[in-house]
């Protein structure tokens, strides 16, 4: 009678053991879970802010000004735009 | 022992004092067993939530307002952290040396710096928002007590005024004002979730309680303007309303297959991103919630309802007097010719040729194909306070105003719904529905206000306008055959019409033979001594559809191009000389 006492209670001890040992690597795995969700809200963000500032550099109206002030480009005139028309034979 | 100190170290209680201390215990035990089981046993919920509020948090998940792009995925608004300064007024403490260096990282004056952080003594202000992040670390590397920073988002504008008229903006609690931003506000702003969650010593988040309802993060919009277009836009109408020192101006430019608005610029304009001064002047619209009367541009519409009634071919000829009177009303035209043409009338713009058309025409007949081509109507964008314009019943005309209607007096438009109406005839007599935003190419479903074969033929009167002797001989695109009208109104000042004030327009088409694109441009109030709308709005006309089918690489339709054989290969087509 005893033996099984004693083995169902070591038994419970490892089982109870058992719990809380899956218990913390639950908690722990949340743990990284939320640290990722974290992360890729952080580059979401960066990628808006890269958005933004790849935006200001490439508004028209700087490069309109840089193309004209400082590599000294000029709208073609009519007579020196030729005109290709691809009749469609490959 | 002797019985007498027995008796002495015999314990002498009275009975009553061993009851009453007996139930005083009893009793207070009793009350502590009550309360525990009222605690622990009925009333739970008191100390389950002292329990629950150590570790248990309501978190709410902010939602991130959509981002706006153009067609091309452009970006025209975005939401962007940004770090701010705050500062604690009972916190800081600030000495002179880092006072200085403060003012030298947010590049300010040292007086300014200290009457700021002078300004409050209690609780907590802003010293700048936002600061950049280079000087967001070196902030907080000086560690000064009372100073932090504070992590905001703020709706930023890459391109500026450029587009900012369209795209509107927010306002400091992110709701839209004006604009795309307003109109689209619901899909743009997305909506907040929540979540319970378990928190540890450490403050880690470490389980959810229950389901999470997730943020729903705003929708982005990609908008049928084409950034490229629109910029060359606003570039040509600043710079012709300053050349021609008028009060103002619109250029619409409509794709003319699928009524998307490839652009839309208005002067005088304002800057999105930094609206420290407000002004409600150059915030609105004007191309959409402004109305004028149109002028000679409605001249085309004249033409179009006799031409289906089958009361005149476009060679008809009709005596076109110098004058001609209406009621106590003289019509004169400023380049007369005894006989013209109904292509002539379109294309010298005559007054007295167009009243006679129109005459020819009972009122309820003329209303109708104004109504028709869109007059009086909302112009249906979805923008928020667009107008429908004036155009009164047909029943509350007098003669005259018949008669004044025929050259675009009597009723008022706006320039989106003008440019709207001129699809029918780029579009063979199909009006398309408006869009700010990119449609996808599918079939959308138009309205037909004219006949493929009337529309045709307006459209080739309206491209003798921009041959010689046309009123729009500067609205010519080398290599591209372009169809429009001029327009010279006078403004009506106090109920009366100034003499010397006028509001320039031209609308206009191109390719003529398969038109894609509608520009609309009004300058309002040139007072640079030239005011005629072939010269003042026809440049801006032509510099900016130019500019739009080389950037949408439409083949050239004109004439004047002709096809050369070459030995092998494809053909090569070259422009001889000239074009203007």
């Amino acid at each position: 009678m005893s033996r099984i006492n004693i083995i169902l209670a070591l038994a419970l001890i490892a089982s109870a053991l058992a719990v809380v040992q899956a218990q913390h690597r639950s908690r722990t795995y949340f743990v990284e879970l939320e640290r990722l969700k974290k992360e890729s809200r952080a580059l979401d963000e960066q990628w808006g802010q890269l958005q933004l500032e790849q935006g200001t550099w490439a508004n028209p109206a700087r490069v309109d000004a840089l193309a004209r002030a400082q590599l000294g480009l000029v709208e073609p005139q009519a007579d020196r735009i030729h005109v290709e028309t691809w009749t469609g034979r490959p | 022992m002797s019985s007498r100190s027995r008796k002495l170290l015999k314990l002498h209680l009275e009975p009553w004092r061993m009851l009453a201390v007996g139930g005083l215990l009893l009793g207070g035990m009793v009350l502590v067993a009550g309360r525990a089981l009222y605690l622990q046993g009925i009333n739970t919920d008191y100390l389950q939530g002292k329990g629950n509020a150590l570790t248990n948090r309501n978190l709410t998940l902010p939602a991130h307002r959509g981002q706006v792009s153009d067609r091309y995925g452009q970006l025209l608004a975005i939401s962007t952290p940004v770090e701010s300064l705050w500062a604690r007024a009972d916190e800081l403490k600030l000495n002179p040396v880092q006072q200085a260096q403060l003012a030298k990282v947010l590049d300010m004056p040292l007086q300014d710096l200290s009457k700021k952080l002078a300004r409050k003594t209690r609780g907590e202000f802003s010293v700048r928002r936002p600061v950049t992040p280079e000087q967001a670390v070196r902030i907080a590397a000086m560690g000064v007590p009372g100073l932090y920073l504070r992590r905001e988002f703020r709706r930023y504008y890459p391109a500026g005024e450029v587009s900012a008229h369209v795209v509107g903006f927010t306002n400091v609690d992110d709701l839209g004002q004006e604009g795309v931003e307003r109109a689209y506000q619901d899909w743009l702003a997305g909506r907040e979730g929540a979540r319970q969650v378990v928190r540890d010593r450490r403050g880690n988040t470490i389980r959810d309680l229950a389901p999470i309802k997730t943020a729903q993060m705003g929708g982005n919009l990609a908008l049928a303007l084409d950034l490229k277009i629109q910029y060359l836009a606003h570039r040509e109408l600043s710079a012709a309303v300053a050349t021609h020192k008028a009060k103002g101006g619109s250029v619409v430019v409509l794709d003319a297959k699928t009524g998307e608005i490839l652009a839309l610029a208005n002067q005088p304009n304002f800057n999105p991103n930094n609206r420290r001064n407000y002004e409600p002047g150059p915030m609105r619209n004007r191309a959409v919630i402004d109305t004028f009367e149109p002028g000679s541009t409605i001249k085309p519409f004249v033409a179009a309802a006799v031409l289906e009634r089958g009361l005149y071919h476009p060679d008809s000829v009709i005596d076109t007097p110098e004058t001609w009177r209406v009621g106590n009303k003289l019509v004169r035209d400023l380049h007369p010719r005894p006989q013209m043409t109904v292509s002539e009338i379109i294309q010298r713009s005559s007054n007295v040729g167009a009243v006679k058309l129109a005459m020819s025409l009972t009122p309820q007949q003329y209303w109708e194909v104004l109504h028709r081509s869109g007059f009086g109507e909302l112009p249906g964008s979805g923008f928020p306070g667009e107008t429908a314009g004036r155009l009164r019943d047909a029943a509350l005309w007098r003669p005259v105003e018949h008669a004044t209607m025929a050259y675009g007096y009597g009723l008022s438009v706006s320039l989106l719904q003008l440019s709207r109406a001129y699809m029918a005839f780029a579009n063979d007599g199909e009006v398309m529905p408006l869009s700010f935003l990119k449609r996808e190419p599918q079939e959308i479903v138009g309205e037909r206000v004219f006949s493929p074969s009337v529309a045709r033929e307006v459209r080739a009167m309206m491209e003798a306008v921009t041959q010689e002797g046309g009123t729009g001989t500067r609205t010519r695109v080398p290599g591209y055959r372009v169809a429009g009208k001029t327009g010279t109104a006078h403004k009506l000042v106090d109920g009366r019409y100034a003499p010397d004030r006028y509001l320039s327009s031209f609308v206009g088409m191109a390719p003529a033979s398969n038109p894609r694109l509608i520009i609309g441009v009004a300058i309002d109030e040139p007072s640079g001594g030239v005011y005629y709308g072939g010269s003042v709005a026809g440049p801006v006309f032509a510099q900016v559809m130019a500019a739009s089918l080389r950037q949408l690489a439409l083949p050239p339709d004109a004439p004047e191009t002709e096809t050369r054989m070459t030995e092998r290969g494809p053909s090569i087509a070259t422009r001889t000389g000239g074009g203007a």
